[in-house]
């Protein structure tokens, strides 16, 4: 088996590949494992769980009712921004999509400037912007919503424009018209649901980003999760230590449980397979998707 | 009519990202009282803040470098593993979770790891009798935000860069293989040159997100200024009043005028990297 010991072309050297993989995990387990290890240790030496215990005593209540508030107001942001991307991103991507074409260049530029327009940069016009918004809606922190909605956009709209391109949505669209579907027929009951994973996605990266966010929320002075995380942390490193590992560990797993229930449903997978042997012409998405299913193939 | 559908989105955006663009970069142009005036863009010449944009620079260039190298090697590593597996679920959603998600948590993961009072930092002092902070506690310094960086920037990379390596066809490599080429000559003169323009986009994105990057530093970073988004920190709460949101708004100007310059190399370097995924 000469091949076997070459190697496949363009494919990575086994023990090679199992090095970096041991390595780079390695070095991002370190602070994660840190994190654990000092929320253990006690003031005076030695390990317990005084710290964990603290954070989650009733009697603390009232020295984290800042912290609570802060993950609750980040929860509902969350669930805001998510509606933005629901009900104005989505229907506004699909119409570009479908009815403006020549409009797509110009849009997909303009989804890429949250990224070129720093937030903290943003955060210094969206000042005297609120200011005025306060004196119109009062000083709930909903209208936070409307800043993020911004800031996820470049995100919610990758994700759902690569979905849009490999499901052929025009064509389906128009055969749907021609059957005297509604616009709104169209969008509900033949985009959506091809847009399944992209909309899944795009709102996992929104509710991740919105929970999160600090830069805008910090210099506005409302008090989100990470706000109360970094007031918290002044008097009580513990405290903030174990609230950041608990988040990320979640986020973490509901990222990666998503990403499960995603690819046993193996809705990308059926679509390929349906079309066997064709490039789509203009999805790249696709061909990567082909690209790697080649690659399963030959693995074992 | 058919542009009715366009108009709900349009209002939004121009109320929250055109309008806070532009009041960002007017209010550079007026003193405290309204008036218009230059005089605020002298502070970009200022030597201290011209030193904090340096350092801003270099370290967003220091990481992206670092952080490019790191990701592509990931990368690499990832080309074998199988789509929709439980690595490269798990890598996703990790690098997700980093890039996206971490901001203030993660200053908060490295003053637990390597702090005054960190699990490494007291490992090496009581085991080994190395003082990490022994020229002085770097972390919350301008150095402190090398490797708190680095811990979103290669994250970063995989979930850019990833694409662009799956994207590499595995004809290319069998006819470079049927042509007696080996493993070295295949990436060295084959896949390199088509991976080029997306590695230097890819970097060049990190830079951005380096650059523009303010939870880790401000939550890691409690007195003192040392990078840009720092010094508009400063200036949007100082006590003194409305002069100093003018400064904050030359800081901005100045903040912008790096990104375009970022952001119209990354979209030449798109065009370029386009033409090998069409």
């Amino acid at each position: 088996m000469n091949g076997a010991l070459r190697g496949v072309p363009g494919r990575p050297v086994p023990w090679l590949r199992r090095a970096i993989l041991v390595g780079i995990c390695g070095l991002f387990l370190v602070p994660i494992v840190s994190m654990l290890w000092f929320t253990f240790r006690l003031q005076g030496g030695g390990i317990g769980i005084d710290h964990w215990a603290a954070l989650f005593n009733p009697e603390n209540e009232r020295a984290y009712r800042n912290l609570v508030a802060g993950i609750l107001n980040s929860l509902l942001l969350a669930v805001l921004t998510v509606a933005i991307v629901w009900a104005l991103f989505l229907p506004t991507i699909v119409l570009v999509h479908l009815r403006f074409p020549r409009l797509a260049r110009v849009f997909e530029l303009l989804t890429v400037l949250p990224i070129a327009i720093p937030a903290i940069v943003l955060v210094v016009g969206l000042a005297p912007l609120y200011r005025g918004i306060v004196g119109v809606f009062g000083g709930g922190i909903w209208t936070l919503a409307f800043a993020y909605g911004v800031l996820v956009l470049p995100f919610a709209y990758r994700a759902i424009a690569s979905d849009l391109q490999g499901m052929h949505a025009a064509t389906l669209a128009e055969a749907a018209r021609s059957l005297g579907a509604s616009w709104f027929t169209v969008l509900v009951r033949v985009i959506a649901p091809g847009l399944r994973p992209g909309l899944t996605s795009a709102t996992l990266i929104t509710a991740a980003v919105v929970l999160g966010e600090f830069t805008v929320s910090s210099l506005l002075n409302r008090v989100t999760m990470q706000v109360a995380l970094v007031e918290v942390s002044k008097s009580d490193p513990y405290a903030a230590v174990i609230t950041s590992l608990l988040s990320l560990v979640i986020v973490f797993a509901l990222l990666f449980l998503f990403a499960s229930f995603d690819s046993r449903l193996g809705l990308r997978g059926r679509m390929e397979r349906r079309r066997p042997g064709r490039a789509a012409p203009h999805a790249s998405q696709h061909r990567r998707a082909k690209n790697e299913e080649k690659e399963v193939s030959t693995d074992g | 009519m058919k542009w009715l559908g366009l108009a709900p989105f349009a209002l939004y955006v121009l109320l929250f990202l055109g309008l806070p663009t532009v009041l960002a970069i007017g209010t550079g142009f007026f003193d405290a009282d309204g008036r218009p005036t230059l005089s605020n863009l002298a502070v970009l010449l200022e030597p201290n803040i011209q030193q904090t944009f340096w350092a801003s620079l270099w370290v967003s260039a220091l990481t992206a470098v670092l952080g490019a190298v790191l990701g592509a090697l990931t990368c690499y590593a990832l080309l074998g593993a199988r789509p929709g597996g439980a690595l490269r679920r798990a890598v996703d959603a990790a690098a997700s979770v980093l890039a996206q998600f971490g901001g203030v948590m993660l200053a908060f993961a490295f003053i637990a790891t390597i702090g005054i009072q960190g699990v490494i930092t007291v490992l090496l002092r009581e085991q080994f009798g190395v003082d990490i902070f022994a020229s002085g506690v770097w972390l919350y310094q301008l150095p402190g935000l090398i490797l708190p960086y680095l811990y979103f920037q290669v994250p970063l990379m995989v979930i850019v860069f990833l694409p662009a390596m799956l994207g590499l066809r595995r004809e290319w490599a069998e006819a470079t293989a049927s042509l007696g080429g080996g493993s070295l000559t295949y990436w060295v003169r084959v896949a390199g040159p088509i991976l080029a323009p997306s590695f230097l986009g890819s970097l060049l994105l990190l830079f951005a997100n380096a650059f523009s990057s303010y939870a880790t530093a401000a939550a890691l970073i409690s007195q003192g200024a040392q990078i840009v988004p720092l010094q508009i920190r400063a200036a949007l709460i100082a006590e003194t009043g409305a002069s100093r949101a003018n400064t904050a708004g030359a800081l901005a100007l100045g903040m912008l005028l790096v990104m375009l310059v970022v952001m119209l190399a990354y979209s030449a370097l798109q065009r370029r990297a386009a033409r090998w995924q069409a």
